[in-house]
Order: C-alpha cells, then structure tokens, then sequence
C-alpha cells in the first residue's frame, strides 16, 4: 500500500472523528507551543548575552590581584600585592596563545577643551588593550609601545569625549588639559554605547599606561612604581580557554611565590563566562520550562496513544476485513502509525502557530529579548512526528497482531 | 490432473479454558475447479472452521491443505495474507464494507494490497461493480445503499482480483428472501462463468442454488451429496 492511499485513509479516520481528534491533539499542540516559546526566549536570552560578550572583547580574560591574608584573615578583593608590568611582560612572553595582553589603570580627572570641561575616566592602558576590548579606531591612531615606554601624553578619545568637549567635531590633533596638564588627540575610538549595566561605555579617554602613571600616580600602591590594576588578555581564536587561565595561573603563583596548597592570591577570569554565569540563572528557567514542555508533550504523546488504542479497537472489524483481502501486518502496522503521526503533525503546526503567537505576545507583556528561529519549524515537525510514532507504536503493532478471524467477528 | 481445493485429514483443536475442542476431526474433501458447493450444518459443526481454513484465514493444526496446487499448512502470516489477495474472493453475511468510503473505493481494496497503481484499481473495481449491477452508483457510500446494494458492492470487491475460489458466508443471512434470490442469481451466473463457488450457508433454499451439498456434524462429514 503505498503512502497517499495511507495518509487518505488517516486523514478520512481522523475527519471521521474530528472533535476527539482535536481534543487528542490539544497536548501536542501545547506541547509544542510551549517548546517553540521556550527556544525563542533563549535563544533571544543567549543572543543578548552573546551581543554583550562580543562588546566587551569575546575572548578576554581579566587577572586581578586577590585579597591578602593577614593572621588568617582575609582583606577585601585586590588588597593582595598588585599585579606589575613585569607580569603583563611575563603573561605575554611565556603564555602561549594569546593574542594580546595589557595592563591598564585608571584615574579620573577633568578634561577641558578651549573653555569646555568634562569629568570623565582615564584609562592607561598597553597598546594591545584595544584589540584585546574590541575598540575599533574610527579616527587617527594609536599609541605604539614606545610611546608608551617614554610616558607620551596622546590620548584616544571616545564618542562621549567627541560629542561633549568637540561638539562633534573631528579632535585628532587638538591639544586637550587632562587635570592641568596638557596632552594631544591622536586618535578616537568608534562607539560601543552603553553596557548591559547602563554604563556607557564611551565616556572615556585612553593613555599610554606609562603617562598616566606618572602624570597621575594611578596604580601605584606602597613602593611599587610599576604597578597595574588589571591585567587584561586576549585568548587567540582556536585556543583553549581553560589551557590558557591554567597557565597564566601557573606561572603567577611562580611569579607571586605562593606556596604550594595555598589558594592563589589573584584571579584569573574570564569575561564571558562571568556574563554567561549571570545568566545562569535565566537558563535554570530556561531548564525548568523545557522540563515543562518535555512533560506536557508526554502526556500530549499518552493522550496520542490512548485515543490510537481506542480507534484500533472501534476498527477492529475494518481491520479483520483488510487482513481478509490481503492486508500484511506490516500495512495495518503502516496505517495505523501514519494516521498516529499525521495526528500529531497537525497537533504540531497548530502548535507551531500557537506558539510563535505566545512568543510575540511574552515579548511584548515581558519586554524581553526573543528570536524566531526558523528552525522551529523544525522542532515542531520533528518533536511532533517523534511523538506520533513513539507512542502510535504500541497501537499500531497491536492491531497489526489482530487475528483475522477474530477481528471479523468482533462485534 | 488435481483438485483445485484439496483436504487430507484436516483437523483443527481450540482450546477453551482446560478443554480441547476439536472444530474439525480428520476431513478429507476435494473440491474441482467450477464447483458449486454449499457447506452445511447446525452451528458448532466444523463448517465454519472448515471455511476459515480453505479462506487461508487459519492454519490447520494438522493434515494437509493444498489449493491451487500451494500447501497451506506451513505458510506464516504474511504469505497467506498473500496468497489469500491472489486466490480467494470472500462475502460475508454483515457484507464488512468500509463505512464512509465510496462504493468503489471499497471494490478496489484488495488491489490496494496487491500493489496495483491507482488508475488500473479504479477501472477494474469499476467493471466489477458494472457486473453486479451497480455501475450507477459507484460514488456512493455503504450507508446510501440498501443490504442487497450493500452485498453487491461486496461482490464486486471479492471478484477484483480475479480469484479462483470465491468463498460466501451466509451471504443471504441479513437480506429479505426476494433479495436474497437477486444475490443467488449472481452466484449462479458467476458460477456459470467458471468461477469455483463455496458457501457457507444453514438454509435449504439457498443450498438448493450448488450443485453439491456437503453436510457437517461434530466436525467430520455428515454427507456429501451432488
């Protein structure tokens, strides 16, 4: 028999009884509304959360000092001994994989421009830190690493900067007074806007580490003249993250003398893990719901079932007749799944709608992130198919073991 | 030259509970080509039994049945379902057509199974009901028919795959006697076309229509009168 003749006698059985088939087909149906729901928010969720991580540099790990034990008490993070350049030279000679590495420290100070001013923050930073944040350089230039050695004061401005001392205009070239002292734009950076903390992002002006240092005495505690704050380092594509944090924390705790089993005294994190890790909490959810969904198509595929039990036993005659004029078991076998799967397919597009419709509305009641995927299309043919034959199986074997006799006496 | 159906020592046992019935107890039958037999006997008689077997719708539990020159006791399930959509042609008394399916659709089901494309399944189902007398209302579903309409579409759909044996189960027990009589006489002209007829059948009249008359009783063979 072959599959059109099989999908009319399904679709004339299921019109047959079209109330108790749409009744039956209400748990696929919500089944798959609620998958569809719940891989559009995440995947809206994971896309907003990779748009983040992209902004910040995707690769990027932070190294901090650690809290400092005194009496076996802990001091708050970063009261441990800085980090120096000379680590930030270590970390880039001797760690491989990495595609650049840089120390930064901050300050904060006013900035004035003819009769202009604006308080903002000013990062000393290494050459390599704009790649390794993913600044890209709209105007001019950047510092190279021998400006930074001989303490140049150039600075790379960002939007914010242009926007309020330069009303917009091009600054490259312009000599600015950073808290009195005089220094030159050569460069500006393009705009990131605001982070997922409403920061934003671009109220900035970079420095060669080395000028902020001395012009301002950032990142310099006690004697320690060639201290930085953070170290940043940017993984090379390919390379194992986990490789390259268990490295960068073998070679500081030589570098740092910790002792053997003691915890380390800095830290070494990765940026993208951290936003991925807040949020966890929102892919817990994410679980729970797809845990939700896996139980409602259960019962929906139970429901399935219990309505092919019935139609096989209300067909057993028809059944009877079929093996009569020469249906093998594998025909009645066939029909019955088809008609299971053909149940469950239009369950599964009636849940498709459904649940693209849920979507659109949950995103504009809870303002959240959601993405259509067309691949939920996808999921709903396949986890309603899948339902149609895991649980249309069991009926459709028994009816094809219907003896023939029997079955044509079945009253 | 053989028998078209021939029994060897047919017996077939149920058991029910601890107790073993035997339905038929050693009968041994031949049947030509072009016969014309009605199977008789009160209920419980092995007739039945009888018909199931030589409809391959049963195995017999022992002794030999070979139809068309093919032994049946050894085949499985598949291969009779086979070899039942080649050889046999069945009616029954309830006519068994598929509610809510045309009247033609319902003659073309065993070429449904027999793998035959749609187009040759339309034509020949409809020549059949042409046959039957019922090449007006092939569009027709079960419950627009009367019984004897009903018993005639059955007919079509037993003669479509041009069997050998056509094998009738009290084909005349739910119609009235007038129809019933329009229902033997296809039979009757069927037969006359060469086509081997067995019925199954506990009313004289209707038995009168075969040539041979065989007659059951505790499963074995009362008498066998032609």
């Amino acid at each position: 028999m072959n599959l059109i003749s099989s999908l009319r006698i399904a679709l004339i059985a299921l019109r047959v009884n079209a109330l108790r088939s749409a009744l039956a087909m209400l748990g696929v149906i919500i089944g798959v509304a609620s998958v569809i729901v719940l891989v559009s928010i995440s995947e809206g969720t994971k896309r907003a959360v990779e748009e983040q991580i992209a902004s910040f540099g995707a690769n990027l790990l932070i190294i901090r000092p650690g809290s400092s034990m005194f009496g076996g008490r802990h001091g708050g993070a970063g009261t441990a001994d800085p980090l120096t350049d000379s680590d930030v030279e270590a970390i880039r000679n001797e760690v491989a994989g990495l595609a650049g590495v840089s120390g930064e420290v901050n300050a904060s100070s006013t900035v004035v421009f003819g009769g202009v001013n604006w308080s903002t923050r000013i990062q000393g930073v290494n050459p390599d830190y704009f790649s390794a944040r993913d600044w890209t350089i709209a105007e001019g230039r950047t510092f190279s690493g021998a400006e930074d050695q001989s303490g140049r004061r150039y600075v790379v401005v960002g939007q914010t900067i242009i926007n309020e001392l330069f009303d917009g205009a091009d600054p490259v070239g312009q000599a600015i007074r950073i808290g009195g002292q005089p220094f030159e734009v050569i460069g500006t950076v393009a705009p990131k806007g605001e982070n997922s903390w409403g920061m934003d992002q671009d109220d900035i002006i970079f420095a060669p580490l080395n000028t902020i240092r001395q012009r301002f005495g950032a990142g310099i505690r006690g004697t320690q003249r060639d201290a930085v704050q953070t170290i940043y380092a940017d993984i090379a594509p390919g390379e194992s993250t986990g490789r390259v944090i268990a490295d960068i924390q073998d070679l500081l705790r030589i570098r740092r003398d910790v002792p053997p089993g003691a915890e380390d005294d800095f830290a070494v994190g990765s940026l993208a893990e951290f936003i991925r890790a807040r949020n966890e909490t929102e892919s817990q959810l994410g679980l729970l719901l797809a845990v939700g969904a896996a139980i409602v198509l259960l019962v929906g595929g139970i429901g399935i079932m219990n309505i092919m039990l019935v139609s096989v036993t209300e067909r057993t005659r028809e059944i009877g007749l079929r093996l009569a004029v020469g249906a093998k078991r594998r025909d009645v076998r066939n029909q019955f799944l088809i008609e299971s799967i053909v149940l469950c397919l239009i369950g599964g597009l009636a849940g498709l709608v459904t649940g693209v419709g849920g979507t659109l509305i949950y995103a504009q009641v809870g303002q959240l992130d959601i993405a259509i995927d067309p691949m939920i299309v996808g999921i709903a043919i396949g986890a309603s198919a899948l339902v149609g034959v895991f649980f249309g199986l069991y009926p459709a074997h028994r009816a094809s073991r219907l003896d023939p006799i029997d079955a044509l006496r079945f009253e | 030259m053989s028998a078209l159906i021939e029994c060897r020592d047919l017996v077939k046992t149920y058991t029910m509970g601890d107790q073993t019935v035997r339905a038929l107890d050693g009968v041994s039958l031949d049947i030509e080509a072009g016969d014309y037999v009605a199977i008789m006997g009160a209920s419980g008689s092995g007739k039945s039994t009888l018909m199931n077997l030589m409809g391959a719708l049963d195995r017999p539990t022992a002794g030999s049945l070979r139809i068309a020159g093919e032994e049946l006791a050894g085949l499985d399930a598949d291969r009779l379902a086979a070899f039942r959509n080649r050889t046999i042609g069945f009616v029954f008394q309830q006519f068994n057509l598929l509610p809510r399916t045309t009247a033609l659709e319902n003659a073309a089901l065993p070429l449904v199974y027999a793998g035959v494309p749609a187009e040759e399944r339309r034509r020949r189902a409809l020549s059949r009901l042409e046959q039957v007398g019922l090449g007006e209302r092939v569009d027709h579903h079960p419950s627009q028919l009367s019984g004897g309409q009903q018993q005639r579409v059955a007919i079509a759909r037993s003669l479509v795959n041009d069997p050998k044996i056509l094998l009738a189960d009290e084909p005349t027990g739910a119609l009235d006697s007038q129809t019933s009589e329009d229902i033997m006489r296809i039979f009757d002209t069927l037969n006359r076309e060469g086509i081997t007829i067995i019925l199954v059948t506990h009313e004289q009249e209707v038995a009168e229509h075969a040539r041979r008359q065989i007659v059951f009783r505790d499963g074995q063979i009362l008498e066998d009168r032609s």
